[in-house]
């Protein structure tokens, strides 16, 4: 029937193209102008006092750090993870079920959650002062603990974000043929060899759906490092938010949420190129 | 059938939406804004004040929330109650209705002048009408009394005194024990306005990075060894105060208030610490306008008169420890932490070496800038231990920016200056 009318399909796609194109597109061309102009007329003022501000090489630094800890850790996790229940056999389910709960609780409240035990008056601290370890509050949070307080953040971003990355994973473990694994065991591959050459390979375009997410839900890391560091972690969206929301200059939060932009869509080519994807595996 | 099923919950929608509106005067707010405060406000204080819809905001969203209503010139806002600062950028923007009638009449009910003249906001007619005020004060818990260093009076601290009463507290808990609002969201910014350089350097831009200051700063790192490194992430301090993570905090009266309100007994309040130059303070001051385009004038000039009876005014202080703007004696039977806290207003603005800082004027929506000027400071001086003179002038050159560019001229306690205030 589409042979007849060729415009059938366009016409079904357009609503959503236009949805998209007003509420994606105008904001974002009218952010870039924002960005970019400085009294109405094309300017670099804002990318210079965006550049040049205490908080910017800092705020780039730690959402770069975070990133590159963050990630890796919670793609071994969640490999890690799917593999092993992929032998289970009963309470599959179940187990699944609660190792996705992280993912039902907003970031806000993921950070006071790890806020409440971290805190000076904490579960941490008192776990740690019944067993001895400490004589007083510790504390973990403050700018003069600068490493408790990265790998605070970090622990925190791990247990919030490891369930999606597991969820994809076990998604493309699921599609992995049996056939090939009994296939190798009977030429007597070990379970190494099978993980490397078999399933590692298989479950690619799952990975790299994984990792283009994981990598820009990281750069674009927020309110747990808000709850948790508060003024002495920053981080770019943090800034781009105390830009818009504090200090109430909207041109130069919008510079960062181009820079944020930027970043994100590079981090995305990259993970295209180099986890090149054969394009008959595609969906 | 079903067509007029769903008609009928279409037109109950529109009309469960649409009825308040039509109905009810809309006062947006960006002050008493805790559910506990917002309950009071809908059941105490606005009994007598007709249908009110009363509806909060953060400062932020406030603004976006005025812009936006007065770029699309559809008013659903009629009365608007925010901080002097917050009402500044408005009535820069010509968005609020003159209030000089009520002003008068306020003025004949015993408003004091110079509170009225605030709420012009260096224009010829009056911009709002000042619903409340508010100032900072020092708490501290009755066990830490016992390390003051001797011959120190409690109301009238220097800042040696301060370091020494820290260092003492320090040397017996084994922990600092005084705390700041530096977090995301505590009112720093207004300690360094108010308290900081008008007490070390006699002003706030003017001085901003002269010798003074640099002395000023070296003294403020002399006393942040004992300080909490917490500080950083404290926004209201009744929180650590209650808790006891601290014994001595600076806040916001209302930011101190219910942990005082709760154990009375175990807390002195008591003015903040004088420098060189005197004791700075800074009024907060909240006000009530019109935004030009309002839906009901009329049901919120009733709100304004309401707010502004003596008998609000003394049901707002006892309940939200937010102080009257007209000129009244607080009752006996006032709640006794609120009291604690009025006796240490009183002693503050009573005190022989007061140097009052008032709010900046003209600043339009720089306002969030000229905090960060300080706080940067902050941050690079004490946090990050850089040279002092090295972040004054790069600061200063900051601050000269911003005055240039808002044209804002300068304010009390900086001399008066002609055109924008300058940084010397």
């Amino acid at each position: 029937m589409t042979q007849n009318r060729p415009w059938i399909p366009y016409l079904l796609i357009l609503p959503s193209v236009a949805f998209l194109a007003l509420l994606f597109v105008v904001p974002l061309v009218q952010t870039i102008w924002l960005a970019l102009s400085d009294n109405g007329a094309p300017s670099l003022a804002n990318a210079e006092r965006m550049v040049t501000d205490i908080n910017f090489t800092r705020s780039v630094r730690n959402t770069f750090l975070l990133t590159i800890v963050v990630v890796p850790v919670q793609i071994a996790i969640a490999l890690a993870m799917g593999t092993m229940v992929s032998k289970v056999g009963r309470g599959r389910e179940t187990i699944l079920w609660i190792w996705t709960i992280p993912l039902g609780i907003s970031d806000l409240a993921a950070g006071l959650v790890w806020l409440s035990i971290l805190q000076n008056t904490g579960y941490f601290n008192s776990l740690l002062f019944s067993l001895g370890v400490i004589g007083r509050q510790a504390s973990w949070l403050s700018y003069q603990t600068p490493i408790a307080l990265f790998i605070a953040i970090a622990v925190a971003e791990i247990w919030r974000g490891t369930a999606i990355v597991m969820v994809i994973i076990v998604a493309g473990l699921n599609q992995v043929p049996k056939e090939f694994k009994e296939a190798a065991e009977i030429f007597g591959a070990g379970p190494w060899t099978r993980f490397w050459r078999i399933t590692l390979p298989l479950i690619r375009p799952a990975l790299q759906s994984a990792l283009i997410l994981r990598t820009v839900l990281a750069f674009e890391v927020f309110a747990v490092v808000y709850a948790l560091g508060g003024r002495n972690f920053p981080v770019l969206v943090g800034e781009a938010y105390n830009w818009q929301n504090q200090n109430q200059n909207y041109s130069v939060a919008a510079v960062y949420a181009v820079l944020i932009m930027i970043i994100s869509l590079a981090a995305t080519l990259i993970y295209l190129k180099a986890l090149k994807v054969d394009p008959e595996r595609l969906p | 059938m079903k067509r007029i099923v769903s008609l009928t919950i279409l037109a109950s929608t529109v009309l469960a939406f649409a009825s308040p509106v039509l109905a009810q005067t809309v006062f947006v707010s960006t002050q008493l804004r805790p559910i506990e405060e917002a309950t009071v406000v809908r059941q105490d204080l606005l009994k007598d004040a007709g249908k009110v819809d009363y509806v909060v905001e953060e400062p932020p969203q406030f603004a976006v929330r005025m812009e936006a209503e007065a770029q699309a010139g559809k008013h659903t806002v009629s009365l608007v109650g925010a901080l002097h600062g917050e009402l500044s950028p408005l009535a820069d923007r010509g968005q609020l209705e003159p209030l000089d009638e009520l002003a008068k009449k306020l003025a004949a009910g015993g408003m004091p002048q110079s509170v009225l003249d605030l709420g012009k906001l260096g224009k010829p007619t009056q911009q709002y009408i000042p619903w409340m005020q508010a100032t900072y004060v020092m708490a501290a818990k009755k066990e830490a009394l016992q390390y003051l260093p001797k011959g120190a009076d409690i109301n009238a601290l220097t800042y040696d005194q301060l370091i020494e009463w820290g260092r003492n507290m320090q040397a017996a808990t084994g922990q600092p024990q005084i705390g700041f609002p530096a977090g995301p969201k505590g009112l720093m910014a207004r300690y360094f306005q108010g308290y900081f350089y008008p007490s070390f350097t006699g002003g706030v831009v003017r001085t901003f990075k002269n010798a003074d200051a640099a002395a000023g700063w070296e003294k403020l790192k002399a006393l942040w060894a004992y300080v909490t490194p917490n500080s950083t992430n404290y926004d209201f301090m009744q929180e650590p105060l209650a808790s006891g993570e601290v014994m001595v905090a600076w806040d916001h009266v209302a930011r101190l208030k219910n942990a005082i309100s709760a154990a009375p007994d175990d807390y002195v309040v008591f003015p903040a610490p004088a420098g060189p130059k005197g004791r700075g303070y800074m009024p907060v001051l909240a006000g009530l306008a019109i935004p030009k385009g309002a839906p009901d004038t009329a049901g919120a000039t009733k709100v304004i008169e309401t707010l502004t009876t003596q008998k609000t005014q003394l049901l707002t202080a006892s309940k939200v420890g937010f102080f009257p703007t007209l000129n009244v004696q607080l009752p006996p039977d006032l709640d006794k932490g609120v009291a604690l806290l009025a006796g240490a207003v009183t002693k503050t603005q009573g005190s022989k070496d007061a140097v009052i800082s008032l709010l900046p004027v003209g600043l339009g929506d720089k306002g969030g800038e000229f905090n960060k000027v300080y706080m940067d400071a902050f941050q690079r001086i004490v946090l990050q231990n850089e040279p002092v003179a090295d972040v004054l002038v790069k600061q200063g050159a900051t601050m000269a920016k911003l005055m240039t560019d808002t044209k804002a001229p300068c304010w009390a306690p900086d001399a008066k200056s002609d055109g924008a205030c300058p940084v010397q």
